[in-house]
C-alpha cells in the first residue's frame, strides 16, 4: 500500500516536472513567466526612492575573506601584459551617445574625487559577501563626457574574453548610472582591486545582484537602446543563459 | 456555489451534509496547490546553485555554514535540469500568485469574518485539558466528533500557516533582494540579515512542505472522497451518530 503510495507520489512528481520542462522551454510560456520579472521591476522602481541607499555596513562586518566570482584571471596576452605593467598603460573609455568621448587612465581616475563604501555583494546564486570598495562616482565620469538626450542605458565592455568568443558585458539604465552608490572601484578592503575582483577597475551598482557588478572595464558606452548590443538582451548572461536585465531580486 | 451560500455561517445543513468551505477559501487551496509546489520545486533549484545556509549578513564558500546539502535530484525541482535562470523565472513570477493569493485570502477571510469565526482559538480551545484532549483523539485517528468546525490542533496549524509561515515565506524572500533591501531597509532587521532571512526561507519552505505531507495524510486518514468533494463543492457530509 504505502509502496503504491510512493510510487504514485513519485510519479506524480515526476509528471509534473516534465510537464514543467515541457512548458519551460516553450517561448510564449517564457515570455508569461518573464512578466513576472517586468512586475518586480516596474514595482520595485515604484516602491524605491532612486536615491535609496544599499545599507552600508561598517568595518568588521566584513567577510574575513571576499569570494571571487567569474572570470578570475581574464585570458590572453594583452590582459597579462596590464597586469605586468601594473595597469599604467589601462584606459576606460567614456563613448557612444556623449557631448566630450573620454578616456580616463587608473592613475586619473584615482585622482578624481573617491567615495568609499562598505557594502554587500549578492550574487545570483544566493551567497553574499561583504567589503569595502573604493573608486570614482560613475556620475562624475558621465558629466565630463556630457551625455546626450537620447542616451538610455550605459553598456560597460570588459576584458575577460568569456570561453574564448566574446567579452563580458553588462549594462544598466541612468537612473542606477547616477546613484550615488554606483562607482568605478579599484580598490577591495583597501587595496589595489585584485585581478580576480575585477582588477584594475570594476563597476558597483549596490542594488543589483553580482552578474551586474562588470568587472574588467575597458569601455562605458552611451545607448539609446539595448536592441543592437550584442545579442540585445543587455548583458552577457543575459544574452547567452536568459538571467533578468533587472537584477534586483 | 450561490451567492446565498456564501454568507451563511459555515453550518448550513442540507441532507446530511454541511456547507463547510467558501468560494475564496476553495479558490485558494487550489491555486496553491499548483503554485506551492512550483515555488517548492524551483525553490529546491535555486538552491542547487549554492547549496549552504548561513546566519546573518554574509556567507559564501570560506564561510562556516550552518547546513550543507547534496544537491536535491532532478525529479525535485523545476526545470529538472540544472538552469538557475529558468528555475528564478518560475520562481518569481509565481510568486507573485502565491503573494497576492495569500493577501487575496486574509483579506477576504477577514472581511468574511472566516478568522475570528472558525480560525481564531477561543480560551476554552488552548486549555491544557482540551488540548491534550484533542491530543489523544488525533492519536485515535478520531477526526469526525464535530465536522462543522475546524478542531484546536488545526486552529493552531492553520495559524501557524497563516500568520506566520507564509507571510514569512514572503518577507524572507524580499529580503534576499538587494532592490528590496535599498527601498525597505527594515526587513534585513526584521531577520538578522540577508543570508538568515535564506535560511529562514529555506526552513519556511520545509515547514510548508511539512504541513503538506501531514495535511494529505490526514485528509487520507479521515477519508479521501469526502475532503476532496468539500474543497471542490464547499459540502461535506457528516458523520452519522450512532445512538
Amino acid at each position: 500500500m504505502s509502496v503504491t503510495r510512493r510510487m504514485l507520489l513519485a510519479g506524480g512528481a515526476a509528471s509534473l516536472v516534465s510537464g514543467c520542462d515541457a512548458l519551460g522551454s516553450n517561448p510564449s510560456f517564457q515570455s508569461l513567466l518573464r512578466l513576472g520579472e517586468t512586475g518586480n521591476f516596474v514595482i520595485q522602481r515604484a516602491l524605491s526612492d532612486r536615491m535609496a541607499l544599499a545599507r552600508e555596513y561598517r568595518p568588521d562586518q566584513r567577510s574575513p575573506i571576499f569570494r571571487a566570482n567569474g572570470t578570475r584571471t581574464p585570458p590572453g596576452d594583452a590582459y597579462s601584459a596590464h597586469v605586468a605593467e601594473k595597469f599604467a598603460n589601462w584606459q576606460v573609455k567614456v563613448d557612444g551617445l556623449v557631448a566630450r568621448p573620454q578616456s580616463f587612465s587608473i592613475a586619473a581616475l584615482r585622482a578624481m574625487p573617491q567615495r568609499s563604501q562598505i557594502t554587500r555583494h549578492d550574487c545570483v546564486e544566493g551567497w553574499s559577501a561583504i567589503g569595502k570598495w573604493t573608486g570614482v562616482p560613475l556620475k562624475l565620469l558621465l558629466d565630463a563626457a556630457g551625455l546626450q538626450p537620447t542616451a538610455r542605458y550605459l553598456v560597460f565592455h570588459c576584458a575577460d574574453m568569456m570561453k574564448g568568443e566574446t567579452a563580458y558585458y553588462e549594462s544598466i539604465d541612468l537612473i542606477d548610472a547616477y546613484h550615488p552608490q554606483t562607482i568605478m572601484a579599484w580598490a577591495l578592503n583597501d587595496a589595489v582591486l585584485p585581478v580576480g575582483n575585477g582588477a584594475p577597475v570594476r563597476l558597483r551598482v549596490e542594488r543589483q545582484l553580482g552578474y551586474k557588478q562588470a568587472k574588467y572595464v575597458e569601455r562605458i558606452e552611451a545607448v539609446a537602446s539595448l536592441e543592437g548590443v550584442y545579442g540585445g538582451k543587455g548583458g552577457y548572461w543575459e544574452d547567452r543563459s536568459g538571467y533578468e536585465w533587472y537584477g534586483g531580486i | 456555489m450561490p451567492d446565498v451560500i456564501e454568507t451563511q455561517p459555515i453550518a448550513s445543513v442540507r441532507r446530511g451534509f454541511i456547507f463547510k468551505h467558501r468560494l475564496s477559501t476553495r479558490l485558494w487551496h487550489w491555486v496553491n496547490v499548483i503554485t506551492v509546489f512550483i515555488m517548492l520545486m524551483s525553490g529546491l533549484m535555486i538552491f542547487n546553485a549554492h547549496p549552504r545556509l548561513y546566519w546573518g549578513e554574509y556567507g559564501a564558500n570560506f564561510d562556516p555554514a550552518w547546513l550543507e546539502l547534496p544537491r536535491f535530484p532532478g525529479w525535485a525541482t523545476i526545470p529538472s535540469m540544472y538552469n538557475l535562470a529558468l528555475a528564478r523565472h518560475w520562481h518569481l513570477a509565481f510568486a507573485w500568485v502565491f503573494a497576492f493569493g495569500l493577501l487575496f485570502y486574509l483579506g477576504r477571510s477577514l472581511w468574511n469574518g472566516h478568522l475570528k469565526r472558525d480560525v481564531a482559538l477561543s480560551k476554552a480551545e488552548v486549555a491544557p485539558a482540551h488540548l491534550w484532549e484533542d491530543v489523544k483523539k488525533h492519536a485515535r485517528l478520531d477526526f469526525h466528533e464535530d465536522d462543522t468546525r475546524y478542531n484546536p490542533l488545526q486552529k493552531i496549524t492553520y495559524s501557524l500557516v497563516l500568520f506566520i509561515i507564509l507571510p514569512g515565506m514572503v518577507l524572507t524572500g524580499l529580503t534576499m533582494s538587494p532592490g528590496m533591501n535599498a527601498a525597505w531597509p527594515w526587513l534585513l532587521d526584521l531577520f538578522g540579515g540577508r543570508q538568515s532571512a535564506r535560511s529562514l526561507h529555506f526552513i519556511f519552505a520545509s515547514g510548508i512542505a511539512g504541513f503538506i505531507a501531514l495535511h494529505v495524510g490526514l485528509v487520507l486518514l479521515a477519508g479521501p472522497i469526502n475532503g476532496m468533494r468539500s474543497m471542490i463543492t464547499g459540502w461535506t457530509r457528516i458523520e452519522e451518530k450512532a445512538a
